[in-house]
């Protein structure tokens, strides 16, 4: 038992967090690592059924119905070894009027050869709120295969958020694919942050269905590329609902050898609804870049505080769970 | 005036684009802790003048020598010339999504601790606890963004701030703000150069040089300066380089 324990704290002294803090009482948890769960704690309103499957668990998630749970829930993934395969099933269901957050690590750091599997199943029912944040920490090798796949329905009056960030070590290879569909009066925020190094490769696709009336969506996307790595980035959002409301921005910071590109395809099939859309791909932008050195950065350090910034901006549940990330 | 310190020489300074020589053989001395103004009509090159001081990409002078606090800068990097004590703030100063307001004060700080930044925005008039957890975006206005730009470059701790057109923008009451902070910045003996097409601003330096068609025509009090300025300059439509 002790060394399940041990193996806990060795993956969560990965995260840069207080430990203290995501071991609490009142903090539920599910920690998995590569097929085992290794730690579960759970809170009131918040079921867990989980099994370990070859390669991987299985596990359905609920919040139970009107259940507002105030702290984020932590879920930790990781590979501590350099090489493995973790698959994770995740069948999520937010029931009615239930407000929850989900903080997920996924932890590589010794990763040459890991590959990571998540399909998530995720029921968002009327009137409820959840967001999902997911934190990655990669090893600086580059050897981390990481391929999500989320099918996401919003109900009515629901509020879904979910932010990506990886921009801890090398993104290796990433293939991304969320599929959101709205219905009425719901609203969804979806981020992705993404820093890409040496042959990184980057492929999202993000599409969101606003099929609900007034429903509201907007994907926002933030990469910066270097050295030889690549981005591609397809954002799809389709406003079909009456007076739905849509918005994509996405930003690509490209620098030295690196390639991006970027295909918005936005679509309005009901005259009363309004989608947006802003880009910009390429260097950074020369003002800032000479203001920073007019304060004494060379043009590589001014740079870097330039992507980093961009990379940093969070959505507004994101900012709740950092607070509740930084120590006291 | 004999025993005044020079902070920054420019001498004979060409600049030429392509098409126009900009700057046709500027000569300036700068005495440390004042504020100096350098005035003149639209396109007269005072932006380029300041541009070239600063070193910034693109504005590589094809003559003359830049000498600052004793040491030649013709051919440093904009960073080196930064580090030595030279620095330079915009008429429009530029956003940074994501970049917290803290951070960014701290940038070029010698002393990089939370103090440092809660006390140079204080110094600028910004409340710490209401600024420095928000981002350098396009969320500030235009005056905010001017005062944070200063407090970047006070926690700098530099020798000589570069000021171009600081009064753009903004209201009077705004500006009488920013002017009590160059008396501040100056009080802890930095030297200011600023440029203006403005007499109100010109009225607020110690010392003016009046520039024209990319030559400088004048220099002195500012009285002098100020007077030339008013009856000669603003009725001349005469601004265009030849
Ligand atoms: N890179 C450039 N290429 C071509 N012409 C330039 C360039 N930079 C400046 N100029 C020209 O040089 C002249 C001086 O411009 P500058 O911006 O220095 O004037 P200024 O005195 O700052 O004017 P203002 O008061 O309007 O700001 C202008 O005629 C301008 O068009
Ligand atoms: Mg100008």
């Amino acid at each position: 038992m002790s060394s399940t324990k041990e193996l806990v704290i060795e993956m969560l002294n990965t995260l840069g967090v207080s430990v203290e803090r995501l071991l609490s009482e009142d903090v539920a948890r599910i920690q998995v690592h590569k097929n085992k769960i290794v730690g579960l704690h759970l809170v009131k309103g918040l079921r867990v059924e989980a099994e370990e499957i070859e390669n991987g668990i299985e596990a359905n998630v609920e919040v139970e119905e009107n259940i507002k749970i105030e702290k984020p829930i932590h879920l930790c993934f990781g590979v501590m070894p350099e090489e493995g395969i973790q698959k994770v099933k995740l069948n999520l269901r937010a029931k009615e009027g239930s407000k929850s957050m989900i903080l997920a690590h996924c932890t590589f750091p010794n990763a040459k050869n890991v590959k990571h599997l998540m399909e998530a199943n995720i029921v968002i029912e009327a009137n409820a709120q959840y967001a999902y944040f997911e934190r990655h920490v990669h090893s600086p090798f580059g050897g981390v295969e990481v391929i999500p796949y989320a099918s996401i329905y919003v109900g009515e009056n629901a509020e879904f958020s979910t932010e990506f960030e990886l921009i801890n070590g090398s993104a290796g290879k990433i293939d991304f694919n969320y599929e959101v569909k709205a219905d009425d009066k719901s609203k969804i925020e979806m981020v992705a942050r993404i820093s890409g190094v040496g042959k990184d490769i980057i492929n999202l696709n993000e599409q969101i269905e606003l099929r609900g009336r007034e429903s509201a969506g907007v994907i926002a996307t933030h990469i910066a590329v270097r050295d030889y790595s690549s981005a591609n980035v397809k954002n799809v959002l389709t406003a079909i609902g009456p007076n739905a409301k849509g918005h994509v921005d996405c930003k690509e910071i490209v620098v030295g050898n690196a390639k991006a590109t970027a295909v918005p395809v936005v679509s309005v099939l009901n005259p009363t609804a309004h989608v947006t859309h802003e880009a910009a791909i390429g260097s950074v932008d020369a003002k800032q870049l000479i203001t920073l050195m007019t304060r004494g950065l060379t043009e590589e350090e001014a740079t870097e505080v330039i992507i980093q910034g961009m990379l940093s901006k969070k959505h507004k549940w994101g900012e709740i769970i950092e607070k509740f990330l930084l120590p006291d | 005036m004999d025993e005044e310190k020079t902070i920054l020489n420019v001498l004979d300074v060409h600049y030429l684009t392509q098409e126009n020589l900009i700057l046709k053989g500027i000569s300036i001395d700068i005495w440390s802790g004042y504020i100096h103004a350098i005035v003149g009509p639209n396109g007269a090159g005072k932006s380029t003048l300041v541009s070239c001081i600063m070193g910034l990409p693109g504005y590589e002078i094809q003559k003359g020598k830049i000498i600052f606090d004793g040491e030649d800068i013709t051919d440093l990097p904009v960073y080196d010339r930064a580090r030595r004590g030279l620095t330079l703030a915009w008429q429009e100063p530029a956003r940074f999504e994501g970049l917290k307001i803290k951070d960014f004060v701290l940038i070029g700080a010698k002393n990089k601790c939370h103090r440092k930044a809660e006390e140079v925005l204080d110094l600028v008039g910004l409340d710490p606890k209401k600024y420095l957890n928000r981002a350098v975006d396009k969320t500030l206005s235009g005056g905010e963004r001017k005062r944070i730009e200063l407090a970047s470059i006070i926690a700098m701790e530099p020798k000589l701030i570069l000021l171009d057109e600081p009064d753009s923008g903004i209201d009077i009451e705004a500006l009488q703000k920013i002017f009590d902070l160059l008396e501040l910045i100056k009080k802890q003996g930095i030297t200011i150069v600023l440029i203006t097409h403005s007499p109100v601003v010109l009225e607020r330096a110690d010392h003016a040089f009046l520039m024209c068609c990319g030559r400088i025509l004048d220099k002195g009090s500012i009285e002098r300066i100020s007077n030339y300025f008013r009856s000669k300059c603003i009725p001349c439509d005469h601004n265009i380089p030849g």
